[in-house]
């Protein structure tokens, strides 16, 4: 039996038109991402991750090519079904955290709830626990302000769980971070894939991330470059800082 | 029973913004941007305090033709005939450059929050969610700065009438037609502020949330 695909891309490509001239960013990308699987999407500047993640998170329309979420074809959804996908389906997690700044982390954490339609309660119960697990416990009413990177961005990942969502979809999500804040960020991500069992797709350069990934997906220009598990992995990762380095 | 299956599926699938959680968030943007609620907030102030003076003016002239000294009442009903025809259009210029002045700080808003409204829409926030909370805010304030307006406005007219009229004033004192037009007065302000907020809420729902996010400030 096949393994249950819950994000399959087929074909997908966008193409952006600056003026007149169209710019081909993404130029056929074929993938499969298994149930509860950590990915990483590694490649240069500029190669089209954010694009990718737009696509698949339902953000954005591909100009051509299809996205499958569980299965079904987003395409098809209408504004609302698409924004339950969103709500329910899919959690997000940016590069500059993106939280609510009028909202306490509480209240932030809440929000996909509420709109979810769960009773406030039982919404800032969850939420409450949520922020303890990604130990942010002492700090539910805070403002975004008021917080550190590093805990505006636990916040943004406690937000993403807040529905139990299937995916997490994660755009350098320790790009504004230093290294060791970025660290406990990788790894925090990493417990709740395994513990809660979401799908965690993350597109970066941090070379850290690659220890936690199941596959890492390597593009370039638009395409697919190669993909990697991760016992392949363990002897590139070397050659890949080498690289960097040099 | 095939009519249960697809009420139970549709009643799972809600998505909502309670109004009450709407109307906090709302009244904390306003809070937090309070610089620039200030500046929306006074353009109604103005607007409807000069409404509010025209319209309390009309109250007291109309109650002292009709409560006041015989020779008073002909020279005035000359002046009023003569005002209102002017009135209407000063009115509703004064009105005209209140939306405006309203769509020009909405739109500004729209663009300085865009990333807040993508975001919005990725926690699977409906296109109407995001034109409410803008709706609100502007009712909100529309609402406070009307009753400000109407309360300058109608005191500022008060002392006028009391400086020329002096006691007379208190004896034609037209209390019930003032409330009247101040209720007037407030509802009108309510409805410019959000005829102001219609079009740029609508352009902040409708960008795709990629876009939002990716638009920086
Ligand atoms: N909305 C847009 N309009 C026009 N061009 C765009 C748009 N979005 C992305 N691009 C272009 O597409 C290309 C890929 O961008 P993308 O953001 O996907 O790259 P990336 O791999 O995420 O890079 P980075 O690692 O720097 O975040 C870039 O050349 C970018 O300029
Ligand atoms: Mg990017």
């Amino acid at each position: 039996m096949p393994k249950d695909a819950i994000v399959r891309t087929i074909g997908l490509k966008k193409t952006f038109l600056l003026g007149k001239i169209p710019l081909h960013v993404l130029k056929g990308i074929d993938i499969e991402i298994y149930r509860g699987e950590y990915i990483s999407i590694m490649g240069p500047s500029g190669s089209g991750k954010t694009t990718l993640f737009n696509m698949i998170g339902g953000l954005d329309k591909p100009t051509e090519g299809k996205v499958y979420i569980d299965e079904v074809d987003i395409a098809q959804l209408d504004a609302y079904e698409l924004a339950w996908l969103r709500c329910r389906k899919i959690g997000y997690i940016f590069q500059t955290f993106n939280l609510i700044p009028v909202m306490t982390a509480l209240e932030n954490v809440m929000l996909p709830m509420i709109f979810g339609g769960m009773e406030h309660d039982e919404a800032m119960n969850k939420a409450r626990e949520l922020l303890e697990t990604v130990g942010l416990g002492e700090r539910l009413h805070h403002k975004p302000f008021e917080l550190s990177g590093g805990q505006q961005q636990r916040v943004a990942i406690a937000r993403a769980l807040a529905n139990d969502p299937a995916i997490i979809l994660a755009d350098e999500p320790t790009g504004n971070l230093d290294l060791k804040t970025g660290k406990e960020i990788i790894h925090l991500l990493k417990e709740m894939n395994k513990n809660k069992e979401v799908s965690i797709i993350t597109a970066t350069h941090d070379l850290k991330m690659l220890d936690v990934s199941d596959r890492v997906i390597w593009i370039r220009d638009g395409m697919i470059e190669r993909i990697e598990d991760r016992e392949n992995l363990q002897i590139r990762v070397g050659e890949v800082e080498g690289e960097e380095a040099g | 029973m095939a009519v249960d299956v697809s009420k139970k599926k549709k009643i799972e699938k809600q998505l909502v913004l309670p109004l009450s959680h709407a109307f906090n968030m709302s009244l904390r943007s306003i809070k937090i941007r309070f610089g620039r609620s200030i500046i929306v907030t006074s353009s109604i102030v103005l607007g409807i305090a000069f409404l509010m003076s025209i319209l309390s003016s009309n109250a007291f002239i109309t109650s002292i033709i009709q409560k006041g000294p015989e020779s008073l009442k002909i020279a005035l009903q000359q002046n009023l005939d003569e005002i209102r025809t002017r009135q209407l259009w000063l009115i509703s210029l004064s009105l005209l450059v209140c939306v405006v002045g309203i769509i020009n700080a909405m739109l500004m808003a729209v663009t300085e929050r865009s990333r807040e409204i993508g975001t919005m829409k990725c926690l699977g926030a409906l296109d109407k969610f995001i034109v409410e909370l803008f709706l609100l805010e502007s009712s909100i304030q529309g609402f406070a700065g009307s009753i400000i307006g109407v309360f300058v406005g109608t005191i500022a007219t008060f002392l006028t009438y009391l400086l020329r009229y002096k006691g007379l004033i208190w004896s034609i004192f037209p209390g019930e037609l003032l409330i009247r037009y101040s209720v007037l007065s407030i509802l009108l302000g309510i409805i410019i502020s959000v005829i102001g907020a219609i079009y740029p809420a609508y352009v902040s729902a409708k960008m795709e949330p990629a876009e939002a996010i990716r638009r920086e400030v």
